[in-house]
């Protein structure tokens, strides 16, 4: 499995996904090849797909350290903690300053598995920031 | 130190700076190569396990061979004192104890192949259960790292393209705008054509006859001659 095998695929889908989304994929090249994966009007919350030896890692950018209200950044973690596990898929972690949610699968998933984890990921990340808004200024 | 420890240290240690790999490359070779040895000495160990279990059941072998011989023996040397030849039986007795000195010497074998195998099972799953281990171990050092380069690949696209991750609350608000004018869209298509069917509907009863019918000046006039009665 690797980014182009899954770019063309979701591509390929169009109209057809069983997520009732629409996909658009660009290959970001770099020392690890990601793929920006951005579904059909939600343009500004895009998925950044990457592929190591064993795993498939989905990321979506939440919200920056610095969006976060001062006095609220305790509640927000304590928040997410407890979120972790009844949210389907997708767990919570930070990358530098930013805030993110993930779905990790394992290489060997298919298509079908990677479409159902994006489209559950956009819909987590929509919901989440929803949810957390009063965390956030 | 655990290796949660350490990508933890290493995170926490202000190594996220875009492009500043967490960690060393060449110590990421070096426990792949570590890998790489462990799991020869593991092909080794089940080649000598081979080894061994094969003399194990060599041993077993002629341990039963010498049992057999001995029984056999003693068979005979009741047999030669049943005819009163002393001499023989003696003979067959000296026999007998060289055949018990030979499975004595045979069964220590034996039980010494015995625990080099248990030790040499036992030292294969053990080697099994580490290089399980360090190979997780390499997954995580690996997966950080990757996920690292992502997200210097993904900062450098940003950048270059001018474009700006957004604050969270205005991308909500403006992927909640484009779903509302989606949903508006569908509601007014609907609309229409609800509206559209109604007019057609009518225009078929008029044809009909059926319904209201146009205020033309007939009626008019019938109306008014109504009222003057």
């Amino acid at each position: 499995m690797n980014i182009h095998k899954i770019a063309d695929y979701l591509n390929t889908l169009a109209d057809d996904s069983n997520t009732g989304m629409v996909f658009d994929c660009q290959p970001i090249s770099g020392e690890v090849d990601v793929l920006q994966i951005t579904v059909l009007g939600r343009e500004e919350l895009p998925i950044f797909l990457s592929v190591t030896d064993d795993q498939i890692i989905c990321i979506t950018y939440l919200w920056g350290e610095e969006e976060v209200k001062a006095d609220k950044v305790n509640e927000m973690h304590v928040s997410m903690l407890e979120m972790n596990i009844p949210m389907p898929l997708s767990s919570f972690s930070k990358i530098g300053d930013k805030y993110v949610i993930f779905g990790a699968l394992a290489i060997s998933s298919t298509f079908n598995d990677i479409e159902l984890e994006l489209g559950v990921l956009s819909n987590n990340a929509l919901e989440i920031i929803d949810d957390m808004s009063d965390y956030l200024v | 130190m655990s290796i949660f420890k350490k990508i933890m240290t290493a995170i926490r240690g202000g190594a996220t700076e875009v492009g500043e790999s967490i960690i060393d490359s060449n110590a990421t070779r070096i426990f792949e190569q570590e890998i790489r040895d462990a799991e020869n000495h593991l092909t080794q160990a089940k080649r000598d396990l081979t080894g061994v279990m094969a003399q194990q059941m060599s041993s077993s072998r002629d341990v039963d061979r010498i049992k057999r011989e001995i029984v056999e023996h003693e068979g005979y040397a009741v047999q030669a004192l049943e005819k009163g030849d002393e001499a023989l039986a003696l003979a067959v007795a000296e026999k007998i104890s060289t055949l018990e000195s030979e499975l004595s010497t045979q069964q220590q074998a034996l039980d010494s192949f015995q625990g080099n195998a248990d030790r040499l099972k036992e030292l294969v799953k053990k080697s099994e259960r580490h290089v399980a281990e360090y190979k997780r171990q390499l997954s995580m050092v690996k997966t950080t790292e990757s996920v690292q380069k992502a997200t210097s690949a993904i900062t450098d696209n940003f950048s270059s393209s001018n474009s700006k991750l957004l604050n969270a609350k205005d991308s909500l608000e403006r992927i909640k705008a484009k779903q509302q004018k989606f949903d508006d869209r569908m509601k007014a298509a609907e609309v229409l054509e609800s509206e559209n069917s109604d007019t057609s509907l009518e225009a078929k009863l008029k044809e009909a006859g059926i319904g209201a019918s146009d205020n033309n000046a007939n009626s008019v006039l019938e109306r008014l001659k109504a009222k003057q009665k």
